[in-house]
């Protein structure tokens, strides 16, 4: 793929943001991860069937459905989180920039470094706001102290909590609330710049008031980066994401734009669940 | 309740059992080095004991600690599961092994290979070095010395120190580490980041248990530590530690005799040894980070 095209383009549809569903016209047809009919499997149990879906560059995909359906297993499938435990195995094909992420020759580490993660409880490291977020950068890149602390900074400021804690840096990030703490952590994964960033149920622990800092956040961090968002709350999929995923019992029901999948879905299941018939 | 009248009243006898001791030579007990138990010149001085008990416990932890971390490392991050149970298993029946057995076999067979391998080679090679060249510089050659003892104690403790670190390691959700393996660290960069900062109060608190059993072991240091009153001047001399001394003077001593005394006194400063490795424990695992 030409990047000069993928990043015109990206731009283009980008500046549709804002709070509202977005319109068919904003979702960018410009793939940065295509998962093509992949299965997984938890030993004998298959919790993944055929599941064929693109997540388009720098826009956001929501995932929705009920506990168990498969969405949080999807997104540990893209930063290979699942290969952590044995027995947990994938087929099928995630190809991201030309590689299939999923081979067994695929380098974790820089394969993390690319697709970054926020997890659903909010998990700072013992150690100082400073180094949870230099921690990740020094992994990847040697930086002299300056560069550092300007990409701390850059970090902390992208994900809208530098003036929070620009006056205690050397403190420890335990000492955060709730909200903060996860957006330490937003700052922790951009910091090392990935490509796509993964938000398992973000903001399942928040009060609505970080919440909504987080929705607005994720809406602004699109223009840099491909965002997959996993959410019980359907408003929260209707408000941040531009092209919506519902899954059922490990299987792709239906994608389609946010607007169009909130307000006219295709499949049956779809509508049951969005109307809160089952789930 | 009980434990609290128990401990009370061990204390009390053994400060009364060493009280003659102490008003005989006050704090030259604790310093001097003189321990001459022929009637008509009693002179008592526990310094020896008290520093071959605390070097040869020392020397232990830093034996046994970096082993003990790499069982852990292994059983909880990079050993296939079918082979954890196993290993796990029988590090903990290190543990099982009578103290006496160890004392054996330290005496048998670790001895004469201290002797014959590591402290002819150590002499020869690393003993011209400057400023720790002494250590490795021995005259005597026995194969009962302080290394000996201290790796005895080592492998004795190790069982302790590693089954613990497992244990705590275990402990730590996984979504902790599953967030530093989501920045791209290594295996190796998580437990060093994550796990052992969260985990280090109860890492020291299984070193420490290995540390208390370290200083107030007695068997198997009687066998291998050679027993002589001298400090040591490097690795490989013998020495004596404080429950090696009791345990070998004790049964010969009269009665109410000055050398009962001094023993008792021993006895009491290695409860107040234990006691301090504690408290320093503690404040050394302080919370370090204001919140």
């Amino acid at each position: 793929m030409s990047s000069t095209t993928a990043e015109t383009g990206a731009r283009t549809t980008g500046s549709f943001g804002g709070m509202q569903a977005r319109s068919e016209a904003a979702i960018n047809t410009i793939s940065r991860i295509s998962i093509r009919n992949l299965d997984f499997y938890y030993g004998d149990l298959k919790a993944l069937k055929g599941v064929s879906l693109e997540l388009p560059d720098r826009q956001v995909t929501g995932m929705i459905g009920p506990s168990g359906c498969g969405k949080s297993t999807l997104l540990r499938v893209l930063n290979r989180m699942y290969s952590l435990y044995p027995g947990q195995r994938a087929e099928g094909e995630v190809i991201m920039d030309g590689r299939n992420i999923i081979a067994p020759d695929v380098d974790l580490n820089e394969l993390r470094a690319k697709v970054g993660m926020v997890f659903q409880k909010p998990t700072p490291f013992p150690m100082t706001i400073y180094e949870n977020i230099a921690f990740g950068v020094r992994l990847h890149e040697r930086l002299s102290k300056a560069q550092m602390d300007e990409r701390v900074e850059w970090a902390l400021s992208r994900a809208a909590i530098w003036d929070e804690v620009k006056d205690r840096l050397q403190r420890s990030a335990l000492g955060l609330s709730g909200g903060q703490q996860q957006r330490l952590c937003i700052a922790r994964t951009i910091a090392v710049r990935p490509e796509v960033i993964l938000f398992d149920e973000p903001t399942s622990a928040l009060d609505p008031i970080s919440t909504l800092k987080i929705e607005e956040l994720i809406d602004e961090l699109k223009r840099d980066f491909t965002i997959c968002i996993v959410t019980h709350n359907m408003q929260q999929a209707a408000r941040c994401a531009d092209q919506v995923a519902f899954f059922y019992l490990g299987e792709l029901v239906e994608v389609a734009p946010a607007a169009q999948l909130f307000t006219a879905p295709r499949e049956q299941r779809t509508q049951e669940y969005i109307t809160g018939r089952f789930g | 309740m009980v434990v609290l009248v128990l401990l009370g009243g061990i204390i009390v006898t053994l400060f009364v059992g060493a009280l003659p001791a102490f008003q005989e030579f006050g704090v030259g007990f604790i310093t001097s080095t003189e321990w001459d138990p022929v009637e008509g010149r009693e002179r008592f001085g526990g310094f020896v004991a008290i520093f071959g008990t605390l070097i040869s416990s020392l020397l232990a932890i830093i034996f046994a600690v970096p082993v003990a971390f790499g069982i852990a490392f292994f059983l909880t991050e990079l050993a296939p599961l079918w082979l954890r149970r196993p290993v796990g298993t029988a590090i903990e029946l290190l543990a099982a092994i009578p103290s006496i057995i160890y004392g054996m076999w330290g005496l048998f067979v670790l001895a004469p290979f201290v002797q014959l391998r590591i402290q002819l080679t150590f002499g020869d090679t690393l003993a011209s070095l400057p400023l720790i060249g002494f250590l490795f510089d021995s005259v005597s050659f026995g194969g009962t010395n302080l290394f000996t003892a201290s790796l005895v104690l080592a492998i004795m403790i190790l069982p302790f120190i590693a089954a613990t670190m497992r244990d705590v390691f275990e402990q730590v959700p996984p979504v902790y580490k599953e967030s530093a393996y989501a920045v791209g660290a290594t295996r190796w960069e998580v437990v060093r980041s994550v796990v052992l900062p969260y985990t280090r109060i109860s890492v020291a608190g299984g070193v420490m248990l290995g540390l208390g059993r370290a200083l107030g072991e007695t068997m198997a240091v009687t066998f291998v530590i050679g027993n002589a009153n001298r400090l040591p001047q490097s690795l490989f001399d013998p020495t004596n530690t404080i429950a090696s001394v009791i345990a070998m003077e004790f049964p010969e001593s009269l009665m109410g005799s000055l050398q009962q005394s001094a023993l008792f006194a021993l006895g009491f400063l290695l409860f107040v040894l234990s006691f301090l490795v504690l408290a320093l424990s503690r404040w050394l695992l302080r919370p370090r980070l204001k919140v």
